[in-house]
């Protein structure tokens, strides 16, 4: 076991690399020019005349083979240095570690229902396979899976705001934006709705909550189906293998059975697909946070795209690509301790 | 036979292929029920004037025109064959590249099959959208470079179960008895290994068709995918952004440039999440006898 959380460990910095190494290639389709704002510390330097820009590229060498960029590149990341992002107006690294905790708080609130009620559900379709609730379920299922997030969002949006004014879209009114950025409100997480109970202030809670409700609802709208169908069909297998027949016959009451015995078995396949619902949250957090106006890391990342601003995007894909490796690694770990048939070698 | 029989006897498969068969006809009959105005390039949605303001459904414009007076009506029917076209497009190439790749991986085993499946992992740690994004950009705005961007990164599922399928399927009987009969690796691998393997690829292309629509209709929204103008029904729906709040008196006056190119992706999506659905039901041997 010990070994083998060792092997993924030493296999981390092989996987990281090899992202780098895929999002390096990438950038290297664009031309020199595009590629100078990855070296720059000082953003004035980018507005000079095209001579000028054109010695900084003999300078910063952006002519050489591409491996002997690649190195150079990655010397800088590892100073972290991730370069100026234009389009958020501030360096790449500094801008990730200011919006993370809007699009965490985001993701948190959305993952909770979407775990917690998918689960639930799951269970309840198959127990109960083909009565009403495992009709409805599927076919709400099915329906919320072929709705595009933006198609969502934006419907949501109409009704709720168009036509209610109820949930505005943002993160903060304009007052509340007022405390939280004045002197007297200690920011201890980033996090709106945290910070607001930490200062004891209900009103900004109230506000942030009110903004978050509508991402929240299309962030978890679009993505519970995965949770809730792979439930069913685990459960489905479990209610069928003999040990539950022995439980039944043995007089215990079909509640111990469904969530003593079967549930734990069943929610076993479910935990694999943690880093599979972190990556669809991702995605959904890019689009959610575009259409809602919630300035995080997605709308951050979605900006930079249409921007062209590289290296926004690439301190965004390599933040991703990290978070999901080591999601992934956690993971595997997880279910081997949890399940003692899987043996790791 | 029975195979037929089990899709078509239960109700959401039936529903599934009846709104996939509306959308073939549309897509077949578009020239006759939508005239293109440019008959060189027929997916560019005439344009009534150039005022931003949307106007409601008239007898002119069925559906209303979008921002920038677009035809919403000749951008629903025309998008129909481009969501046939990058759906079947992306998914079919993505499979294809997994297919290939994952066969060798397999065949070869080892060394190869090490590096290949690594490969596989570093793809799988790019999150999708981002990823295809990235790429979108790189290329430039059009719909054919965000559908290569998006070829790019979908191939991996399919290399992956096409691999464990023929290494599951390399073990059983008949594969043993055909060795024993004298047949040679690639005979064994094109005539005995991947026909039985492509099952759960097949349902992975009918599951994934919709979520590619998806894909390319999101980078088209976020102004990466169609060249504005274009009848695309993510674009169309970004064309609406600016009109959610509707006008002084009336909050909804512009719900129709949301509605009308929302309603065709979503059910779409559906009918081929319903019959990849069924599909998967009726071919995958695990679920046969359960119901």
């Amino acid at each position: 076991m010990i070994a083998y959380i060792v092997r993924r460990l030493l296999l981390l910095p092989v996987v990281i690399a090899g992202v780098s190494v895929l999002i390096f290639s990438l950038m290297m389709l664009m031309s020199p020019f595009s590629r100078l704002a990855l070296y720059v510390r000082d953003p004035d330097a980018l507005k000079q005349g095209p001579e000028e820009l054109a010695e900084m590229v003999e300078a910063l060498g952006l002519n050489d083979p591409a491996w002997v960029q690649y190195t150079r590149w990655m010397n800088e990341v590892l100073h972290g240095n991730f370069g100026w992002s234009e389009s958020a107006r501030q360096p790449v690294l500094q801008a990730i570690t200011r919006l993370l905790p809007a699009s965490a708080e985001l993701t948190l609130y959305a993952a909770f229902p979407v775990v917690f009620i998918g689960i639930w559900l799951g269970k309840k379709a198959a127990v109960y396979q083909d009565m009403a609730i495992d009709h409805v379920t599927r076919v709400t299922a099915i329906v919320g899976w072929s709705f595009p997030t933006f198609v969502f969002g934006i419907l949501m949006l109409l009704l709720f705001y168009g036509m209610h004014k109820w949930f505005p879209p943002g993160r903060l009114s304009l007052w509340a934006s007022r405390i939280v950025y004045s002197e007297t409100f200690t920011s201890y997480t980033g996090m709106h709705t945290v910070d607001a109970v930490l200062n004891g202030d209900l009103r900004v809670l109230g506000d942030a909550l009110r903004h978050l409700v509508l991402p929240v609802i299309t962030l978890a709208y679009v993505s519970w189906a995965l949770i809730l169908r792979l439930m069913r069909s685990s459960m489905l297998e479990t209610l069928r293998q003999d040990y539950i027949i022995t439980a039944r016959s043995k007089g215990l009451s079909e509640r111990v059975v469904v969530n003593r015995h079967a549930q734990r078995n069943a929610l076993l396949p479910v935990t694999t697909v943690a880093g599979l619902m972190v990556a669809n949250l991702l995605n959904g957090v890019v689009v959610t946070e575009t259409i809602f106006n919630f300035r995080g890391l997605g709308a951050f990342a979605a900006t930079a795209a249409v921007q062209l601003d590289m290296p926004g995007i690439l301190g965004f894909s390599l933040f991703n690509g990290v978070l999901l490796v080591v999601t992934n690694l956690v993971v595997d770990i997880l279910y081997a301790s949890f399940d003692p048939r899987v043996r790791l070698e | 036979m029975w195979i037929l029989k089990k899709l078509f006897t239960r109700p959401l498969s039936i529903a599934g292929f009846l709104l996939l068969f509306c959308f073939i006809v549309v897509a077949v009959i578009a020239p006759w029920i939508a005239p293109p105005q440019y008959p060189h390039q027929p997916y560019r949605i005439p344009r009534d004037g150039y005022w931003a303001e949307p106007k409601p459904p008239s007898a002119a414009h069925l559906l209303g025109t979008a921002e920038g007076q677009y035809d919403i009506f000749y951008g629903v029917v025309w998008g129909t064959r481009t969501a046939f076209r990058v759906g079947l497009v992306v998914t079919l190439s993505g499979c294809l590249i997994g297919v290939f790749i994952g066969s060798i991986a397999a065949y070869y085993g080892g060394f190869i099959d090490e590096i290949l499946m690594r490969i596989v992992d570093i793809f799988y740690t790019l999150p999708f959208l981002v990823a295809a994004m990235v790429l979108a950009v790189v290329l430039g705005r059009s719909l054919e470079n965000s559908m290569l961007a998006l070829i790019c990164f979908t191939w991996m599922g399919y290399a992956r179960v096409i691999r464990s399928e023929i290494l599951r399927i390399r073990e059983i009987d008949y594969t043993q008895a055909a060795r024993a009969l004298g047949a040679g690796n690639l005979r064994i691998l094109v005539r005995h290994i991947i026909p039985n393997a492509l099952y759960p690829v097949f349902v992975m292309v009918s599951m994934n068709i919709g979520s590619m629509v998806i894909a390319v209709s999101t980078l088209s929204f976020l102004g990466l995918g169609a060249e504005l103008g274009y009848a695309d029904w993510g674009q169309m729906i970004s064309l609406a952004r600016n009109w959610m709040l509707g006008s002084a008196g009336d909050a909804a006056a512009y719900w129709f440039t949301v509605v009308c190119p929302g309603v065709p992706i979503v059910l779409f999506v559906l009918s081929w999440n319903l019959v990849g659905d069924a599909l998967r039901d009726v071919l995958d041997p695990r679920m046969r006898g359960s119901r």
